[in-house]
């Protein structure tokens, strides 16, 4: 058992600051067991949002030191000795109280994404699909939806401006799912650019730096869902749909569901 | 806000209100959406993060891809022997029957299971399935399975965006808000009244919240914070078995609740999270301190002919299971728990008090990495453990809830008028003790009929009946109870409160009991519920975990005297509940459910039911010798009768 000095976030969306703890740690602890026992012998208001407390279900996402991380995989054993541990909330998000932030934005960008849109003729049952050609998606699919990666990214960390156009790296990589998908029938390509803002991606990597399911996010969903923009871009038969008013395949943004903009 | 103001109540009207977001509540919310009624999915987390998120191994589904002998009896002599045959008969036929189809449903709606050669879904093995059996996705299933149902609900929502022009014209989400009470209307001493509501709050700013709705789906999940060492998260106070008792509702078979065999035992702050059972499926083995694989000592007479005598014939299994009998270790978890504790009682433990799990020394370190990706991740990052290298220290972990809501099998409707319950809340399916992979299929099946149960009722009903002045009024009773807590500025810290009923509970009405112990639990528990009633939160009502924990705990102590009476009237030892004191299994006991209901302070009675017979036919399943072990004998068949039929049935 040791004592650390903690440095956490408390505070609303109308304002707060760091407000510093002294508060015992133990042999193999994280940071939020850190913080649950501030809670219980401390400052039991104090808002921490989590769950799973196994790196599963993405709930305890803040900041550390700095570090877009989540605070259930974070150990105190990975800090100096006597280094300070500052905790904030993400800060791309709304604050809501403490480290607890409203992070309505991703499920309003999960909802303007064209479903998954098997062949009507198939019936369930009907798949076959061999693991090699699932396992790309596979790897998306590991997401447990922390939302640290669109909290990291700089098209949208600073910039609320940016939140109607562009739907952050974890939902251009749920795009890129789709479009992987060997049963899908859609076509998110034309939409991925021009409404979900492909194009505010330079490749920076910094989403698939701050993963904690390791996914890579940059190099496996969003170049390829680049590239394959690009070919829908380029291909001339569409080019030349397009020139007279037809595009047979693109699959339109979903109706009515309303834009980031118009709800907050 | 200050916490004393008179609360503003937000009022929303539904037909259905399905109060849960995991598997279980999803699937019934997708259900009753596409019989048309108008739905909200409640939820004390955010949307995506309730707790079949954690689940790792797989989903139980007769589909013979592995192995084309399996069908669905297979699967329900399976079910009906992890249950030691307490299980609800018709739960048990229809959860196997159509768990296959829940599971292709799944994948039409985008989930991405792990592929056989050929293309289908591939399935593995666990404790007490006879052939592999379980859909997956690597070691987490649960993620696929509640994201794949978010997206469906994402998906419905996008299709009533584009026909009515609003994407929650007919299926609503609410995150992170709980709810506090059921609301009823009528109803006597002897006949609860029926369902016209629920009330609740958001955790977000602490706003209150009443759904006027003639149909209320609990889809809560289970209880397990109420013992110390567990696998389950926050989110598992018990809830909506309370919910239910309030609103008349009985419970049965409380008494059984699962110890996982292998829950992580060091370091103490991750004491108790899960560490999969594939992990013994694909081979992982269990050993004591001397190094010996312990399991071959505790297979239990009932199922002696199944499992193998010796490291080689066990060993065999994997690759050649048609002559080969299965290795001990997956045994029903039952089993696996009770010979863990066996083994640490007696000295054998491992350092932290625990076994040894070890899968490095029997697959090679790439394929470990490839079927077990999470458990590695989870061993090297929390424990700095590298399960490719070296063996793991396991302990059994309180980490599942055979008893819930009695529930009419087929429509999921409890004996509260409009009352449903579905998933880890509901009871019978199980009887008492779940096998692996059973629950995650259990959600769908029974989900979907909760769904389309609820929808039945309220086209049974006619008209919507008008209760706007009864749900008013309990609506604001309820606020200023839930208010209460904010206001006893001298009361207890809930933090201890929950850590002394955790102690109580994990130390007295554990794994192993003893009446004497239970009485003991029984009386703290009287100490503990009125205790309950005086904490004192400090803080306002924006997203105050204490205050959150203070609502919960009056619930997690109905549900531990739940758990208590009724382990201490069973007078025997069966599936997740194990007496000292009455070692053995009673044919007697086999045929009585206890059922608990709560009285208006909280205090339980019991009553005993009968076990519903399995029909006949199925039980032409099961070898004579076999039934012998486990009903009376004015319960068991003409011998030929019986011999005949199970050849029949395997065929
Ligand atoms: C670590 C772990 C691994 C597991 N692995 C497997 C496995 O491999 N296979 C298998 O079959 N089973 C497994 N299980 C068991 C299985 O995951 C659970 O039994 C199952 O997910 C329960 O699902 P559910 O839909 O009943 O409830 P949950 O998924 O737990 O959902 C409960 C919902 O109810 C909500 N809720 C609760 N109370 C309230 C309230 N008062 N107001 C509003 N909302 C409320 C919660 O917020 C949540 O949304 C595992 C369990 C654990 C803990
Ligand atoms: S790679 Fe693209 S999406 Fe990822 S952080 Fe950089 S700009 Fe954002
Ligand atoms: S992609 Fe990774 S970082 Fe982004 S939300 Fe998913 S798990 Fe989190
Ligand atoms: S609490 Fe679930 S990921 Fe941290």
């Amino acid at each position: 058992m040791s004592e650390r000095v903690f440095r956490v976030w408390r505070g609303s969306g109308d304002g707060g600051g760091l407000a510093e703890y002294r508060v015992e740690v133990n042999e193999g602890e994280v940071v939020l067991d850190v913080l649950h026992r501030l809670q219980a012998t401390q400052t039991p208001d104090l808002a921490v949002r989590w769950n799973c407390k196994a790196g599963k279900c993405g709930s305890c996402s803040v900041e550390i030191n700095g570090h877009p991380r989540l605070s259930c995989m974070t150990r105190m054993s990975v800090f100096e000795p006597d280094e300070v541990v500052t905790v904030t909330p993400m800060r791309t998000f709304p604050v809501v109280r403490d480290l607890v932030c409203d992070v309505s934005y991703n499920y309003q960008k999960a909802r303007e994404i064209p479903s998954f849109a098997p062949d009507p003729a198939k019936k369930p049952g009907d798949f076959r699909m061999q693991q090699v050609d699932v396992e790309r998606m596979q790897e998306f699919r590991k997401c447990i939806e922390c939302f640290l990666c669109n909290n990291v990214c700089h098209v949208i960390r600073d910039h609320e401006e940016n939140k109607e156009h562009f739907s952050g790296p974890r939902y251009l990589m749920r795009v890129a799912e789709l479009e992987m998908h060997p049963e899908d029938t859609a076509d998110r390509r034309l939409i991925a650019q021009d409404e979900f803002g492909m194009g505010y991606c330079n490749i920076t990597k910094c989403c698939s730096e701050v993963c904690p399911e390791g996914i890579r996010i940059t190099d496996n969903a969003l170049i390829p869902l680049k590239e394959r923009v690009a070919d829908r871009k380029y291909d001339p038969l569409v080019w030349l749909g397009s020139k007279i008013g037809r595009r047979p395949k693109d699959t339109p943004p979903v109706p009515n569901v309303g834009r980031y903009s118009n709800r907050t | 806000m200050p916490p004393t103001t008179q609360p503003e109540i937000t009022r929303h009207e539904y037909d259905v209100v399905v109060i849960g977001a995991g598997g279980a509540g999803l699937r019934a919310a997708i259900a009753a959406r596409e019989q048309g009624k108008r739905t909200a999915v409640i939820s004390k987390s955010l949307f995506g993060k309730a707790h079949t998120v954690m689940a790792e191994g797989g989903a139980a589904a007769a589909l013979g891809n592995a192995n084309a002998d399996d069908e669905w009896r297979v699967h329900f002599r399976d079910t009906i022997r992890g249950g030691k045959f307490l299980n609800d008969p018709r739960m048990a036929e229809l959860h196997a029957r159509e768990a296959p189809e829940r599971i292709l449903e799944l994948e039409y709606w985008g989930a991405l299971f792990d592929r056989t050669a050929d293309g289908r879904i591939s399935q593995r093995n666990f404790g007490g399935h006879e052939y592999p059996r379980l859909a997956h996705v690597g070691d987490r299933t649960g993620l696929e399975m509640i994201r794949t149902l978010q997206q469906r609900v994402v998906a419905l929502q996008q299709a009533d965006a584009a026909e009515l022009g609003d994407p929650e014209a007919r299926i609503r989400v609410f995150a992170e808000t709980a709810i506090t009470r059921l609301i009823t209307e009528g109803g006597d001493g002897d006949a609860p009244g029926r369902i016209v509501g629920a009330f609740g709050y958001r955790r977000v700013d602490g706003g209150f919240v009443v759904f006027e709705a003639p149909a209320v789906v609990l889809a809560t999940g289970g209880i397990g914070k109420a013992f110390r060492t567990t696998s389950n998260s926050w989110e598992y106070t018990g809830d909506g078995h309370a919910l239910a008792l309030r609103a008349g509702a009985g419970l049965i078979n409380m008494e059984f609740v699962q110890f996982h065999p292998t829950g992580m035992v060091w370091p103490p702050s991750v004491k108790g999270i899960l560490v999969t059972e594939s992990v013994r499926g694909d081979g992982g083995v269990l050993r004591n301190a001397d190094g010996e694989r312990f399991m071959f000592n505790y297979v239990p007479d009932v199922f002696r002919s199944q499992y193998a005598e010796t490291e080689e014939e066990a060993d065999g299994w994997y690759d050649d299971p048609a002559n080969h009998r299965r290795p001990p270790e997956l045994l029903p978890r039952d089993e696996v728990a009770r010979a863990i504790n066996t083994e640490v009682k007696e000295g054998r433990g491992s350092p932290h008090g625990g076994v040894f799990l070890d899968v490095s020394s029997r697959l090679p370190a790439e394929e470990i990495r490839r079927r077990l990706p999470s458990m590695h991740h989870q061993f090297k990052e929390l424990a700095d453990v590298d399960i490719t290298a070296e063996p793991m220290e396991v302990g059994p972990t309180c980490h599942y809830v055979m008893g819930g809501v009695r529930v009419d099998a087929d429509t999921a409707a409890s004996d509260v008028p409009g009352l449903f319950a579905a998933g880890e809340v509901a009871g019978g399916m199980h009887g008492s003790n779940r096998l692996g992979g059973n629950s995650l299929s259990d959600l769908l099946v029974f989900g979907r009929r909760a769904g389309m149960g609820a929808a039945a009722y309220l086209d049974g009903l006619g008209g919507r009946p008008d209760a706007g002045a009864v749900v008013d009024r309990a609506a604001s009773e309820a606020a200023a109870e839930a208010l209460r807590f904010l206001k006893q500025g001298d009361g207890e810290n809930p933090y201890t409160l929950h850590a002394e009923l955790q102690e109580t509970m994990n130390d007295l009405v554990g794994i192993i009991r003893r009446g004497p112990e239970m009485e003991r639990a029984l009386e703290r528990l009287d100490e503990l519920a009125e205790r309950s009633l005086m904490l004192s939160a400090p803080g306002d009502r924006v997203y105050n975990p204490g205050w959150h924990l203070a609502l919960a705990l009056p619930n997690m102590v109905l549900v531990s005297r739940a758990v208590t009476a009724a382990a201490l009237e069973r007078t025997e030892s069966r599936g997740g509940h194990t007496r000292d004191d009455h070692p053995g299994m009673s044919p007697e006991w086999r045929r009585v459910s206890l059922e608990v209901r709560s009285d208006a302070s909280d205090r339980v009675t019991l009553t005993r039911r009968p076990v519903a017979d399995i029909p006949a036919e199925l039980l032409g399943l099961f070898e004579h010798d076999e039934l012998a072990k486990y009903l009376t004998k004015e319960e068991l068949p003409e011998t030929v009768a019986a011999d005949e039929a199970a050849e029949e049935g395997q065929s």
